[in-house]
């Protein structure tokens, strides 16, 4: 049984709560007595209908205010895969929130209420999915039973929102027309669409293909700790563990050691459960080199041609995600990429998007709370990195305030500055 | 599914790409399931800990969650010992067949082993303790596990909490941030993307780490049966003798005074968690092996913690209110 990690996007008013709890109570993820207890909390509360966002709101102070705070992670299962749903707000820090949200994503799921048709919000919701490089993107055409089931109405929804989704990085959109609150097309095929002829919400789901963690081409193990047994029986045992990022390795393969350089080739990848013939993302495993070479945790072991870029300047879009401060050029921070601590500096912000419009404002001063720019960096090291729309993982980084030590802000490398 | 397949094969067999060097490499797709993928991520975090912090401590109870983070420490450092301490926080209300269970694994890994003694603060008048028969030491381990981290000057400790188990948990970080009084602050809680973990603190501070995050309550004892691991017997169906309260079964015991009107009755029952004796409630059930239990956990229509769970009962928000003052 697989794994599938998808993300959901959007505000109470477009049945994004109503849909999760649907998928969730229809595959019996949700307990009787969870239920029982948002029944009893919405009559409590007055409200006509139980409130499927209490089963997602957890924190007193967003059933109090009710608000959803923060992300939230649920869980289910079919018979044929384990999803794991990151539910993000609509509303309050909405773009700190889809982004951590979409960062881990396979699967980007968004509403569209089809009397009201795209709006702003769905064209954003669509572009930093694409940002954060997710592969596959499911647009849910939802209160049908509300148009009748018409199949015109459907139509133009789609007809509108497939040029602005076709400039985007998608490997695949699928449409899906829905009704949330009655079911169809969620869990199974509607009775009320026979024009519709592609699959339910959920078959989706279940098919659709994993994409491999990292390029498949390109293999990448950044070292995360070096085992060293100091035991009898393991004498001159050393082995790097670590993640797989990308790409495969195996047994004999010729590799190269970052930053030395150093060419040697690999032993044995090695698991408490026994040797592995091969090892790809997102395999946590301990590889051990046939030359006693000098490599601590940072260093990043390579193989194949196309090697990562090496360099301590580069340019990222950057999302900003504290309510204090804000980042300027001059900037100071630590910046975490992979296994590798380091301190960067801002060199300059080039641009900033006007996430409305999604237009470039290239002379922008600096970026604020959930803001996204595109900004230079320069680092005290050397990173071995790879542009994200190739390598999620090492394309990727956050930036750490030193004073206060919170986490500032996302970035997604977009490649070396030429010198 | 394990319940009734045959027993998958372990990871050995690498990502299944034998002919990932083959003309088309697209067609050769990794294939993870979903507990090997749950499990490099617990691997990835258990070892990006050790090497970001100085003194790690691990909570271990007995319980089937913390037995399955002690097995991946184990494997996550092999061939080296788990560079870590054991943490008991012991409430002194313990089912003998866990503290066996208990020493038996810590004696395996060769580990060291850290008890937390909730009887010891109470004889010293660090805490004190409830009277009546509702009394409980659920609360007085907050005390002893801050008190046990102080004293050992740990800056991170390893928790079993899954996010499943409850609403407020559901919202909780994987590297969850305390402040000098050991305290959870929901609103203050630092981004986490990726696989980027920030684990900077400041001296006092420290850091409740939970490599089972993304694990459910099913994936649990898929893993405990896939992976051959050993629990202890009380996960099985026994006769023990109970007494019904608030709907729920509770082992008979010197620690649990029975109430008027309530009486005790011999019951064919397992445990679904383990907890201290006075909290922690029993399920009827006839499931004497592994497969059983499994079926009757993918079946069940209640959570674990609330069919199970006297410590949730206080109020809708009782889980918040404990993190918040630094519990597990």
């Amino acid at each position: 049984m697989e794994l599938l990690r998808f993300c959901t996007v959007g505000s109470v008013d477009d049945g994004k709560s109503t849909l999760i709890g649907r998928l969730l109570f229809d595959s019996k993820a949700i307990f009787e007595d969870t239920w029982d207890a948002i029944e009893r909390t919405s009559q409590a509360r007055g409200e006509e209908y139980v409130n499927l966002a209490l089963i997602t709101d957890g924190l007193r102070a967003e059933r109090e205010q009710g608000i959803t705070i923060d992300v939230a992670y649920r869980y289910f299962a079919t018979p044929r895969r384990k999803f794991i749903i990151a539910d993000t707000p609509g509303h309050v820090q909405y773009t700190r929130n889809m982004v951590t949200g979409a960062s881990t994503a396979d699967l980007a799921l968004i509403l569209v209420d089809v009397r009201q048709g795209v709006v702003e919000q769905s064209r954003r919701h669509a572009f930093l999915s694409s940002l954060l490089g997710i592969p596959h993107l499911v647009v849910c055409v939802n209160k049908m039973d509300m148009a009748g089931y018409d199949q015109a109405a459907y139509e133009a929804v789609r007809a509108d929102f497939q040029p602005f989704l076709e400039r985007l990085d998608f490997t695949q959109v699928t449409f899906i027309p829905i009704s949330a609150l009655k079911g169809d097309n969620v869990v199974d095929r509607s009775t009320s669409m026979p024009w519709y002829d592609g699959p339910a919400l959920l078959q989706h789901l279940e098919e659709v293909e994993v994409p491999p963690p990292g390029d498949l081409e390109a293999p990448r193990f950044p070292v995360q700790y070096v085992i060293r047994p100091m035991r009898e029986d393991f004498h001159d045992y050393r082995g790097y563990a670590g993640t797989v990022a990308g790409g495969v390795f195996h047994p004999g393969d010729v590799v190269t050691v970052l930053p030395t350089g150093h060419r040697t080739h690999i032993e044995a990848i090695e698991t408490f459960d026994g040797p592995v013939a091969a090892a790809c993302a997102p395999m946590s495993v301990t590889i051990r080199l046939a030359d006693d070479v000098d490599i601590s945790r940072g260093n990043m072991i390579v193989s194949g041609p196309g090697g990562p870029s090496v360099g301590n300047e580069f340019e990222a879009w950057v999302c900003w995600m504290s309510e204090r401060g804000r980042l300027l050029p001059g900037g100071r921070y630590a910046l975490k990429h992979t296994t590798h601590n380091v301190r960067a500096v801002v060199q300059s912000v080039d641009a900033r998007l006007e996430i409305n419009t999604l237009a470039e404002d290239l002379s922008p001063d600096g970026l604020s709370l959930n803001e996204i720019g595109r900004v230079r960096f320069k680092t005290t090291e050397p990173l071995y990195f790879d542009a994200y729309q190739r390598n999620r993982t090492t394309g990727s980084f956050i930036l750490i305030d030193e004073a206060t030590n919170d986490t500032l802000a996302a970035g997604m490398i977009l490649g070396a500055i030429p010198a | 599914m394990p319940a009734g397949g045959p027993a998958p094969t372990r990871s050995n067999a690498g990502c299944t790409l034998a002919n990932a060097t083959s003309v088309n490499p697209a067609a050769a797709r990794p294939q993870l399931t979903h507990l090997q993928a749950l499990e490099a991520e617990s691997i990835h975090i258990l070892r990006e800990v050790v090497a970001e912090f100085e003194r790690p401590g691990l909570l271990f109870s007995g319980g089937k969650d913390s037995i399955v983070m002690l097995r991946l420490a184990e494997k996550a450092f092999w061939p080296q010992r788990v560079p870590f301490p054991v943490v008991h926080v012991d409430t002194g209300h313990n089912f003998p067949e866990v503290m066996e269970y208990r020493n038996r694994r810590v004696a395996e890994l060769g580990v060291r082993l850290i008890v937390g003694s909730v009887q010891e603060a109470i004889d010293a008048g660090r805490v004190v303790e409830e009277t009546g028969p509702r009394a409980s030491r659920n609360r007085l381990q907050t005390t002893v596990l801050l008190e046990t981290i102080a004293a050992n000057e740990f800056d991170v400790v390893f928790g079993g909490a899954r996010r499943d188990e409850e609403k407020a948990r559901a919202k909780e970080r994987v590297f969850s941030f305390r402040d000098d009084f050991g305290q959870w602050d929901p609103k203050r809680q630092r981004p986490e993307l990726w696989s980027l973990y920030n684990g900077r603190r400041r001296r006092g501070e420290h850091m409740r780490v939970f490599p089972l995050s993304n694990w459910t309550e099913l994936d649990v004892w898929q893993y405990i049966a896939e992976d051959g691991i050993d629990i202890p017997s009380i996960y099985f169906a026994h006769d023990r003798e109970v007494f019904e309260r608030d709907g729920m079964l509770m082992a008979t015991s010197p620690f649990l005074q029975m109430l008027p009107g309530e009486t005790p009755f011999k019951e064919r029952v397992r445990f679904r968690t383990v907890g201290d004796m006075t909290c922690t409630a029993a399920v009827r059930s006839d499931a004497v092996e592994l497969d059983r239990v499994i079926a009757e956990i993918a079946a069940t229509r209640l959570t674990e913690r609330g069919q199970s769970r006297a410590d949730d009962k206080f109020s809708e928000a009782a889980m918040e209110d404990r993190k918040r003052e630094g519990y597990f």
